[in-house]
């Protein structure tokens, strides 16, 4: 078995790459799959807190390119899910400390005894995308849908088919379906149409996201969360699973504005 | 609820029918790295050439991108002087 390396990755900043890796890692690791987590933004490490891992690092994946330790040393196990690990990211160094190569070379060695490696990637188009992108056999890109995030996105798409790692897979984070309906938000089909590119899940805005992180427990652990069931929905997608997408015109949207014109109370 | 808007009153256009017709034309003059102002320049220089051989209406002339998936192609409108059109992609 050698593992899928897949690299998530979205141009504009804050759209939730960091929430979505260790989202799908999550879902892939409840699916029964052994998964690896790589924070490959070096120097501007989360990928640690957002997984709620952060008080066992010892080493980083700087340490392990410089020789400083073994690659187990520094591959922190999830409490919770026994076949899910970290890699950490750095948080003294910047994203010169590791190079494409490297990055690649520390993959070769996770792919024998995973079947993911999930790459976290640095914002931007520069050396730390570069370096995220080296050791991909698919790439997801996360957007909003909002005109900055989806133009960023574009241009991610650009360079990714340009580095021949193409066709990236996208993921549509943070959408506020009421908003679609009122016809303040680009839905998940304007920003598909406009990027053309395949559709690998849509995620609701939810608090559920914000709590979770607070605590350090992706939302994906959670039943109940409407974004934790997208992104488990994205992992059996990511598997071969053909899941509808979902459209979320029940709730809180159109149901929730029925209600009020009828006087119920507004719950979600 | 767009088509509603419209039957029912003159309203602008929802901002999200906006957000999308601008990231259609940014996306474009990105991908294509020819900025609104060459395109310009693209366009008289094509009146220019063309006028020399035939006679056109110039003031009608556009050029623009049209998009098919991820490819863009540039489209030129080039309507004849007789009030025929011709119509050639580049």
């Amino acid at each position: 078995m050698t593992a899928r390396v897949l690299t998530i990755t979205s141009g504009k900043g804050g759209v939730g790459k960091t929430t979505t890796t260790a989202n799908i890692g999550v879902a892939l690791a409840l699916q029964g799959k052994r998964v690896v987590c790589l924070d490959a933004d070096i120097g501007l490490r989360n990928l640690d807190v957002v997984l709620g891992l952060e008080n066992r690092i010892v080493y980083d994946v700087v340490d392990v390119i410089e020789g400083r330790c073994k690659l187990r040393q520094a591959m922190i196990r999830d409490k919770r899910l026994p076949n899910l690990y970290l890699l950490p990211a750095s948080q003294k160094r910047d994203k010169s400390a590791v190079k494409p190569d490297d990055l690649a070379r520390v993959c070769e060695d996770l792919k024998a005894d995973h079947d993911f490696v999930l790459i976290d990637s640095a914002a931007g188009i520069e050396e730390g995308f570069r370096t995220a992108l080296a050791p991909a056999d698919g790439v997801i890109i996360v957007t909003n849908p909002e005109v900055s995030a989806v133009r960023d996105a574009d241009r991610v798409i650009g360079l990714i088919e340009a580095a021949e790692k193409g066709p990236a897979k996208l993921i549509v984070n943070r959408l506020k379906p009421d908003l679609v309906a009122r016809g303040d938000m680009l839905d998940t089909g304007d920003v598909l149409e406009i990027l053309a590119v395949e559709l690998l899940g849509v995620v609701p805005e939810d608090e559920t996201i914000l709590v979770s992180t607070n605590r350090g427990n992706p939302a994906a652990l959670e039943e109940r969360s409407r974004a934790g069931q997208s992104f488990r929905n994205i992992a059996r997608r990511l598997l071969g699973e053909d899941v509808p997408f979902e459209s979320f015109r029940d709730a809180p949207g159109l149901l929730k504005r029925l209600g009020r014109l009828f006087g119920a109370d507004g719950r979600s | 609820m767009n088509i509603l808007n419209r039957l029912l009153g003159q309203k602008p256009p929802s901002s999200r029918d906006t957000a999308k017709q601008r990231l259609q034309l940014v996306l474009v003059h990105d991908r294509s790295q020819i900025s609104p102002g060459m395109l310009d320049l693209l366009k008289d220089e094509i009146i220019a050439v063309i006028s020399k051989h035939i006679e056109i209406d110039r003031a009608g002339v556009q050029v623009t991108f049209s998009q098919e998936g991820r490819d863009n192609k540039l489209v030129a409108d080039i309507p004849l002087a007789n009030g025929r059109r011709a119509r050639g992609p580049s």
